[in-house]
């Protein structure tokens, strides 16, 4: 067996976002591409939790929905298991890779019953047939959640949003899925729900033996559940080591400036670097490295040319001021 | 005291029975003081600074308890009044920086509006006031961003502009809920250094409705922690961060991922509280936070716990019932 | 049962029913309407289509309670001996008929248009929602005319009488789909960019089944308030096209053909003969609209 369960090479995408064509006629505005995500290659290992994080509109959840094909890559293969995503065989790897969203006020259908729901991909995938045998098998995932049978029986509306996230849960785990791809799964949650989601997260990839790709902002979270962690940047993956690397020893100048933002709860007065700027519009990013106009560290070379990837055997980092030891 | 709550009791009566939304909170916020509220949803912290600014929404209302501005009640006012204290002698900063302003106007506009409307000043000065508050919330080339309009702001400088409305008439009390919540973590910060910074300087006192602990310890100087429409335990931040006694914010506190506490170590549990604050329509009698508590005694089933001392802060939990009966 | 009743009696939507007494009203008078008209055959005094039963001799009989009426015709009769007020039920029935088959045609096609619009998007979309734009740009009456018009050149003089009634129902039908249409894309593409609908697409299900399984109990609501109110408007539309004299034969009069009928006797002094007709139109049109405004504030959450 493979150790790599899926591998993403050099993965792109970009979406139209231009005007409406009779508006672009008459007004003469050009087409318009956003490159939501733009060469980013990395892989995950079977049984592995890889955390993607960043801020809003860095392409992770983009990241998250070309993996499990929502949407197509324009550039680069994703590998599942040695397939490729986009070929048609990949028909068969359905059931396999299964989504948990971050709104679980908009991932259940609210016109459903909480068992139609966990049932749907045993139905479609043609799992089970019997009914008792399709009854039985929501009972034991709804317990296997921390919910009982009879909750089957009720609407989503009847449920907080912690409940509802673990009927998310069920549903993802009904199509005996290997790996489980989280958008923000706990971002919509409150903390004290948001610390039993994560357990029982944990609980499950231990039982199931379970892989996960682990997308979030939160990089408190992330340091929990995460064995290795990618940082994303306008669309490119600029940092990608072990998660005791990440935290002790960040690389690139942006994780740096991520980790200095987190409040400090122990409130221990360790100074602080103030973070200057924002991110910038992602229809018209920076030229050459997409960080340095943020960056302390940029120098002319930042500003004209992309940075490459430096691999090394645990890590991977896109930064000129790393490759040329400068931090 | 700036602001003081007395006993405030707000109730929304349905047809199925009165929802009482905050139960009998008591709290009070210096000048240049910033008083962290945080608690889950649900429990009443927004509701609590909605009743404070005059805008609870029908059919909520105050069924008890006082409202004092400066000594000065403002609970029983009528209408036209609470409106002229709002933004003169109130400033609010909500989640979404869009609602609060108003497209179709530049941020300029909408400045000296709010200046013209509450301070006796010439359309000149108070352009000059609005280019100074611009300035005084960090917006780069403020001579030139003055005429812009709120789409042609990022998030984090759409806050600021919210943040310089705010402040627009030198309040004495400024309401933020949830400032930072629908910004970057890199802006989070800023923003939240921003709003202490100003509190010091202009002796504003704060009124900080957050989930988030993270923004409480960057910026309060006390915190209250709600639960279920009641204070839990209130005290310096420091003291309720770092030494916890109500077993509701020991939980809360445990059940918060801690950067670099755990990171790649498997399978590291997080301390979690079993089950989910209560509805409103369905508050357990006694300690409200009973079902949950792992610490729970008979007397948490029957009576209501009211804020004691212990230490530096008030608890509102029969564990800590000897401690204030000790003398100190 | 009792449980579900009795869920459905404490339901807000009963709630906001039963406090408010013009809705109870309406629909008290919806009711009544629609179930004289649908038991007519049982409750009308006389069979008014059945021309044995027809005595021409009580023709221009005025209403009961004025001097020279006829206890039998409570609302007297027209120039043929039919009693108005069996006229007005059989007719009720025809116009409800009408009314009800054209807006179920309406609303299929346009859900169905406005579903695949909404949730392919790209040139289909944009086709489908430019051929509403330009049907939108001229009055319904003008399209069910129009359509009404190509049908019977089309069709032979004697299927006329006999496909009057098909045809009234295609054309005020085809007159009507684009609100569903808009309406249904517009809630389409909020519904298909939430997360459930990509939970189903990551199983694989086939779009059809996710528009007709996920997509469509979703977006159902604004539809029935659509409806309901499309049900008066389409009432009335039959009842002009049959005043112009292009919908239903006199022979199966509805209630525009009965205003018509009558309005040629209005300046001889039988005003009864229209005016009955013409207020039962309007009492059928008026409670269903105001059922019509009351779904749609109800189902409302902003107003509620």
């Amino acid at each position: 067996m493979n150790a790599t369960l899926l591998s993403l090479d050099n993965v792109g995408r970009d979406f139209d976002v231009s005007r409406p064509w009779l508006n672009r006629v008459l007004e003469g505005a050009p087409r318009q591409l956003l490159r939501a995500v733009d060469g980013v290659s990395f892989e995950v290992r079977r049984g592995e939790t890889l955390a993607l994080v960043g801020e809003s509109g860095c392409g992770k959840s983009t990241v998250a929905r070309l993996i499990v094909g929502l949407y197509a890559p324009s550039r680069g293969r994703v590998e599942f298991d040695g397939v490729d995503t986009a070929s048609p065989e990949a028909a068969r790897l359905r059931g396999r890779m299964q989504m948990i969203f971050q709104d679980p006020y908009a991932s259940l259908n609210p016109r459903w019953r909480v068992r139609d729901i966990v049932a749907e991909p045993i139905r479609v995938l043609g799992l089970l047939n019997r009914k008792d045998e399709i009854d039985r098998r929501v009972a034991e995932l709804l317990r296997q959640v921390g919910l009982t049978a009879e909750d089957g029986e009720k609407y989503p509306h009847e449920f907080s949003g912690g409940q509802r996230q673990r009927i998310s849960i069920a549903r993802a785990l009904s199509g005996n899925p290997e790996f489980l791809v989280c958008d923000e799964p706990t971002s919509a949650l409150d903390v004290s729900v948001q610390a039993q989601i994560l357990n029982l997260m944990t609980d499950l990839q231990e039982r199931l033996g379970l892989t996960y790709l682990f997308i979030s902002h939160n990089l408190a979270v992330v340091s929990h559940i995460a064995d290795r962690v990618g940082v994303m940047y306008l669309g490119r993956l600029v940092e990608l080591a072990r998660a005791e690397a990440i935290f002790a020893r960040p690389l690139h100048p942006y994780t740096r400036m991520l980790l200095d933002a987190i409040p400090d709860l122990e409130m221990s007065g360790k100074p602080r670097t103030p973070v200057a700027g924002e991110v910038p519009n992602p229809l018209d990013p920076p030229s050459g490295c997409a960080f340095h106009p943020r960056c302390p560290h940029a120098n002319d070379r930042c500003r004209t040319e992309r940075p490459k990837p430096i691999r090394r055997a645990q890590s991977v980092v896109e930064c000129h001021a790393v490759e040329e030891q400068r931090i | 005291m700036t602001l003081e709550l007395e006993s405030l009791r707000i109730e929304f009566p349905t047809r199925r029975g009165t929802l009482v939304a905050v139960d009998g909170v008591s709290l009070s916020i210096a000048p240049g003081e910033v008083l962290g509220v945080v608690g889950e949803s649900g429990a009443g912290k927004s509701i609590t600074g909605m009743a404070v600014i005059g805008l609870l929404e029908p059919p909520g209302r105050i069924a008890a308890g006082r409202v004092l501005l400066e000594g000065e009640r403002i609970d029983n006012l009528p209408h036209e009044r609470m409106r002229r204290i709002r933004g003169r002698r109130i400033g609010a900063i909500f989640q979404d920086p869009l609602t609060s302003l108003n497209p179709l106007f530049t941020v300029g506009d909408q400045l000296v509006e709010t200046i013209l409307t509450h301070l006796e000043l010439t359309p000149a000065e108070a352009r000059t006031r609005a280019l100074a508050l611009l300035k005084e919330v960090g917006i780069p080339a403020p001579e030139s961003r003055i005429d812009h309009y709120p789409h042609q702001f990022s998030g984090g400088m759409r806050q600021r502009v919210v943040i310089a409305l705010a402040l627009a008439a030198e309040p004495r009390l400024v309401i933020a809920d949830e400032p930072t919540t629908a910004l970057d973590v890199s802006i989070q910060a800023q923003i939240i250094a921003l709003l202490k910074r100003l509190a010091r300087e202009h002796g504003t006192a704060v009124m900080l409705i957050t989930h988030d602990m993270g923004v409480i310890a960057e910026t309060a100087d006390r915190v209250a922690v709600m639960y279920a429409g009641r204070i839990a335990e209130i005290g310096p931040v420091r003291e309720v961060l770092r030494a916890p006694r109500h077993p509701y914010t020991v939980g809360l506190m445990g059940s918060i991922p801690k950067v670099g506490a755990g990171a790649g170590k498997r399978h590291a549990r997080l301390a979690q509280i079993e089950g989910a604050m209560p509805r409103l329509t369905a508050i357990p009698p006694g300690c409200a936070f009973n079902p949950r508590c792992p610490k729970r005694f008979e007397r948490c089933l029957a009576e209501r716990p009211e804020l004691v001392r212990s230490g530096a802060n008030e608890v509102a939990c029969w564990l800590y019932e000897r401690d204030a009966a000790q003398p100190r | 049962m009792s449980a579900w009743l009795r869920r459905a009696w404490d339901s807000d939507l009963a709630h906001s029913f039963r406090r408010s007494p013009v809705t109870v009203a309406a629909a008290l008078l919806t009711l009544l309407c629609v179930g004289s008209a649908v038991l007519a055959p049982v409750l009308a005094p006389q069979n008014p289509f059945d021309s044995a039963t027809l005595n021409l001799s009580d023709g221009f009989t005025p209403p009961a309670w004025t001097g020279n009426g006829k206890a039998a015709y409570f609302l007297g009769t027209d120039d043929q001996g039919r009693d108005v007020l069996s006229t007005i039920m059989y007719g009720s029935r025809i116009s409800l008929g009408v009314g009800l088959a054209s807006v179920a045609l309406a609303a299929t096609l346009g859900v169905s248009l406005g579903l695949v619009a909404g949730y392919a998007g790209g040139r289909l979309d944009a086709f489908i929602m430019r051929v509403a734009d330009i049907q939108l740009s001229f009055p319904a009456i003008l399209i069910a005319l129009l359509i009404d018009g190509v049908a019977r050149v089309a069709m032979p003089t004697e299927l006329h009488d006999r496909i009057a009634i098909p045809v009234l129902i295609l054309a005020i039908g085809f007159a009507g789909w684009v609100q569903y249409a808009r309406t249904v894309r517009g809630s389409t593409l909020v519904e298909r960019g939430k997360e459930y609908v990509q939970a189903a697409r990551v199983i694989g299900r086939h779009p059809l089944a996710i528009m007709l399984r996920h997509v469509l109990p979703n977006v159902m609501g604004p539809v029935l308030v659509i409806a309901t109110i499309h049900v008066a408007t389409a009432i009335i539309t039959e009842a002009t096209l049959s005043f112009l004299g292009v919908g239903v034969p006199p022979t199966q009069p509805s209630l525009g053909t009965l205003i018509r009928v009558g309005n040629d006797f209005l300046n001889s002094g039988e005003w009864w003969i229209t005016v009955f007709p013409g207020a039962a139109l309007i009492v059928l049109v008026l409670s269903v609209n105001l059922l019509g405004d009351w779904l749609r504030d109800a189902l409302n959450p902003k107003l509620r």
